[in-house]
């Protein structure tokens, strides 16, 4: 009975020691469950959270863009897309054949999806085919109940319904690019139905029209299958952008346009700056890039030699030629040099040392004033004052006019053209400035040069009674007016004024003036303006002596055509500045051009009307 | 041979039986039952099918089964202990055979209406035998090798076949549960110092031995982030799910690692995470302290048992029970390395229930019958 009573304490000793170990396992259980909960929980819970949630974004509509009146310029069309889901369509390459009985699909794009979907979980939806038509889709809504896994989703696509007519002002949109990621981090960039703003407003208004993505967070299981959303954020709408641009003048001035080989055209408000039309032909269709523009097409309108993504508007930069001379006779008028009463007498020729400059009219224009060398395009006359007013204050008053300089307008890619002086000559060609060099320039030519939007804005300034007004295009931003329409006085006398612009009317209205072709029948809508031709190239000595005047045999050589214009004659309210390139003359061309485009703003009576928000 | 004198025992009817059993030891078992049943509905989505159902029939039809092998007197089972020991060893090796002439790595023996892991049921047969073996053993015969030989076999022949199969989980309880059993019938410290040793040493050979898959295991216990996507994904998730679980757990039916089902084998082996994932700590302390309070009274109901026999059955069994907690949970919160052992009576699944309750029967069966007059050598 001992030896059993001792085994009995030895073995209740050594269960102990069992039970001990079985409690110390627990507690180091039970201390490594508290380690993981408590000290390393909140580690865990974005971990556990980081796998259960997925952020997805919701693409924003973009903010439309609209002319004066509400007519879109720029829109969102809904795209329609067939979308399968293989894990609903049990025989994935059945679903499609039936599927391509309604729609065009071949056998090549069917493997294709059946090759992407083995790549991607079953329930990924796969895009089958975008852009349907109503047809289309109506016939695949009808036969849905027999082509399991299919389904019709909605997208929004950005769309132009001016095409070319407004694809220089509104741009277009397209693929995110590799370089726009670096300009702008913004997440919504990395979604891949997001397309961005290239060219025009597009891209200039790009970060207001854009709109915010909403973000909903969905919770995934582990296949990445979403079970619900937990919460959601909804996308706002860009704003939506109303211009002061008339859809239907601009539409005229493109047509209008198109009747030449290369040309541009701008339609503005002589007192507000608001552009009712600005054009450049040739142009493209902004609705070809949208989905992304093919290589050969791109190519055919890369290697167009006029240029058709170039906005001649506001980027080309031309020797103003005649239309500088408003500004050589106020600056004569604004030194003393010349009153309205000063005559020169033109021989057809100007002498100015060893060197002879001719005017356009052989033999001369016998005596003229200030206003009859406007109105008949003395050259001569110019020539002469210009040797007494220097280049300095010619190019002082440009300026003051809004040559020389860019206006912030709302397009990018506005050039600021070149007025050249004694220090720009040093400082680029580092070369004495000579004194022929003010001659050439005082009739616009020579290294001057500007754009058609700065000779439309020079113009306004000289008609509206000096106001310093600038160029302007988009009204407003959502409800926020952002446009300035009363603009500060500039230092000028308003009788110097009132002499230009007698000579401007009379070259349109007198029977001499150089545009009197050019006249508008109606006498409450004549227009007043004046011609330009810009020599392109040098015209020798022989040549002018054998009477030729232009080299109109090559159409690369020819003339530009300028005309800046007004109407009506009295109190001024529209501008207009045209540019046809090579197109001859002045007169021939560019004036007939400019007459069409203020008849027609004037029959709209656009001054009238107000920017429309909503 | 068995010449017992009239005991008490003899005289018991079926009711002072059930009288006599420890019903407080029932009602902890039945707990932990309950929190499987709620971990088994909640891993199902909020669903009694497929699992917590036919968990809950299975429960009913093992926990009758435990009370009737209590029922039967335990010198049945003293003296079918080394006959179940030989039957034990013969499924093992009929299911090694099977597995040599390509039926693949099968570890169980269909029977139609129930399928038998023979190395589940060695756990306890082991157990059984060595208690058997060691009832009447003197100190003198506890401190000489050639007495102790015999048992050392009696552990090391079913090891060397699970091991075979290759169920390491398994062949380490079997392994633990025998030195359990040694130490616990007084075998010389000396011994498993020694027997440490020679463990230790014999590692590296352990190593070369072991199967790719499960080197891999090891590796990957040593580093779960090596591999995130493969096997350490296991033990990645698990311990996200844990963690994020906090003090009060995310709720019930609300674990988000296990119904996204970033957590693998959530109703089997990793039914611990999902139970720590919804009820916090407080639910993990709780489980813990349920299953300490049963290892208590398995040690309780020992110590009342007057046979050595009993004793030493009831012990080992508690033991063994506790293993399998041990191994379980230490797998899943990333402390031992991913051996494929469930957690008793929480996971789904009926063998590991099974050979629990038919252990527990036979400790509760050595405990109503705790004054039987036990045969003597």
């Amino acid at each position: 009975m001992d030896k059993n009573f001792d085994r009995s304490k030895s073995f209740t000793r050594r269960a102990f020691v069992v039970g001990a170990v079985q409690g110390g396992m627990l507690a180091v259980l039970g201390g490594r469950l508290a380690w993981l909960q408590l000290v390393e929980g909140q580690k865990y819970k974005t971990l556990a959270d980081k796998n259960r949630i997925n952020v997805k974004m919701t693409l924003p509509s973009r903010g439309e863009i609209v002319d004066r009146f509400g007519v879109p310029l720029a829109i969102n069309n809904q795209n329609f897309r067939v979308m399968v889901i293989p894990e609903q369509s049990k025989d994935l390459d059945k679903a499609l054949k039936m599927l391509s009985q309604y729609i065009d699909l071949d056998e090549k794009q069917i493997q294709k999806i059946i090759k992407q979907s083995k790549k991607a979980a079953s329930f990924v939806p796969l895009e089958v085919t975008d852009n349907l038509t109503w047809n289309d889709v109506a016939k695949i809504e009808v036969h849905l109940p027999d082509l399991p896994g299919i389904n019709i989703d909605v997208g929004e696509v950005r769309s132009y319904p001016l095409a070319e007519a407004t694809a220089h002002i509104v741009g277009y949109v397209g693929s995110v690019t590799q370089n726009d990621l670096e300009k702008d981090p913004a997440h919504i960039l990395k979604l891949p139905d997001f397309k961005i703003g290239k060219t025009g407003l597009e891209k200039s208004f790009e970060e207001e029209i854009r709109g915010e993505e909403g973000t909903s967070h969905m919770e995934v299981n582990v296949r990445g299958r979403e079970v619900r959303e937990l919460n959601s954020e909804k996308s706002f709408e860009g704003e939506r952008l109303t211009l002061s641009i008339d859809a239907e003048t601009q539409r005229f001035t493109q047509n209008r346009l198109s009747q030449e080989r290369s040309a541009s055209a701008i339609v503005m408000n002589a007192h507000t700056g608001a552009v009712y039309a600005l054009s450049s032909y040739p142009s493209f269709d902004p609705n070809l890039f949208v989905n992304g523009i093919g290589v050969d097409r791109y190519q055919e309108i890369l290697n167009n030699p006029q240029f058709p993504f170039n906005n001649k508007a506001i980027s080309g930069q031309y020797p103003p030629g005649s239309t500088f001379k408003m500004i050589t006779a106020l600056a004569a008028l604004r030194s003393g040099v010349a009153t309205s009463k000063t005559l020169v007498n033109c021989t057809g020729s100007y002498e100015y040392g060893s060197d002879i400059f001719y005017c356009w009219k052989r033999g001369g224009h016998k005596y003229v004033s200030m206003e009859s060398a406007l109105m008949k395009s003395c050259d001569t006359y110019f020539y002469k004052l210009s040797t007494e007013i220097g280049i300095d204050k010619m190019v002082e008053t440009a300026r003051e006019f809004g040559l020389g300089e860019t206006y912030d307008f709302d397009l990018g890619g506005e050039r600021q053209g070149l007025l050249p002086d004694k220090e720009w000559k040093m400082a680029t060609l580092g070369q004495k400035w000579r004194p022929g060099e003010t001659i050439v320039s005082s009739i616009g030519q020579g290294y001057i040069s500007a754009t058609p939007l700065q000779l439309a804005v020079m113009t306004s300034r000289l008609v509206n009674g000096g106001k310093a007004v600038k160029p302007w295009m988009v009204g407003y931003v959502g409800d926020k007016k952002v446009n300035q329409e009363n603009w500060p006085s500039m230092n000028v006398n308003q009788r110097h004024l009132k002499i230009i612009k007698r000579g401007m009317d009379r070259a349109v209205d007198d029977e001499k003036g150089t545009a009197y072709s050019s006249q508008i029948e109606e006498k409450k809508w004549r227009m007043g303006g004046k011609t330009g031709t810009a020599q392109v190239k040098r015209i020798t000595k022989k040549q002018r002596m054998s009477g030729e005047r232009s080299g109109d045999d090559n159409w690369n050589y020819r003339h530009h055509a300028l005309f800046v214009g007004y109407a009506p004659l009295n109190n001024p309210k529209y501008v207009v500045s045209t540019v046809i390139e090579h197109g001859g003359s002045g007169s021939g061309t560019a004036a007939p051009l400019a007459r069409d485009l203020l008849r027609f703003v004037q029959e709209r009576e656009l001054d009238k009307s107000e920017i429309k928000v909503r | 041979m068995i010449k017992s004198a009239p005991s008490l025992d003899n005289n018991m009817n079926i009711f002072n039986k059930l009288s006599r059993l420890s019903w407080g030891f029932i009602t902890l078992i039945i707990v932990i039952a309950f929190i499987g049943f709620t971990a088994l509905y909640s891993a199902a989505g909020g669903n009694f099918d497929p699992w917590a159902s036919r968990q809950i029939t299975r429960f009913c039809v093992g926990i009758a089964g435990m009370i009737i092998i209590a029922m039967f007197d335990i010198r049945w089972w003293y003296r079918l202990a080394y006959p179940l020991y030989i039957l034990g060893f013969i499924l093992l090796v009929i299911v090694e055979i099977k597995g040599q002439i390509g039926m693949g790595a099968q570890r169980w023996i269909d029977l139609g209406f129930i399928q038998i892991q023979p190395s589940e049921a060695m756990k306890i047969v082991v157990v059984l035998a060595l208690a058997k073996y060691f009832h009447t053993a003197t100190p003198e015969e506890m401190k000489s090798p050639r007495f102790l030989t015999p048992a050392v076999f009696l552990i090391l022949a079913p090891v060397g076949l699970v091991l075979l199969q290759p169920d390491l989980g398994t062949s380490l309880m079997i392994v633990m549960a025998g030195i359990t059993m040694f130490f616990l019938s007084g075998a010389p410290i000396l011994y498993f110092i020694v027997g440490g040793v020679l463990a230790v040493l014999s590692l590296p050979v352990a190593w070369s031995l072991m199967h790719s898959y499960q080197k891999q295991r090891v590796l990957t216990f040593l580093n779960p982030e090596s591999d995130p996507l493969g096997s350490g994904y296991h033990i990645i998730q698990s311990k996200i799910a844990i963690g994020s679980g906090g003090i009060e757990g995310k709720g019930f039916l609300q674990g988000t690692q296990s119904r996204l089902n970033f957590l693998p084998e959530k109703q089997t082996d990793f039914i611990f995470t999902l139970w720590v994932e919804e009820w916090g700590l407080i639910g993990g302390l709780f489980l813990f302290g349920v299953f300490g309070a049963l290892f208590l009274y398995g040690h309780i109901i020992a110590q009342k048992i007057r046979y050595s026999f009993g004793r030493l059955l009831a012990v080992g069994l508690i033991v063994n029970f506790s293993l399998y907690v041990f191994i379980n949970t230490a797998m899943v919160m990333g402390l031992i390395p991913v051996v494929g052992a469930p957690l008793p009576m929480i996971s789904y699944g009926g063998t590991s229930m099974l050979t629990v309750l038919v252990g527990f029967g036979l400790m509760l069966s050595a405990y109503v019958h705790r004054d039987a007059k036990m045969p003597r050598m």
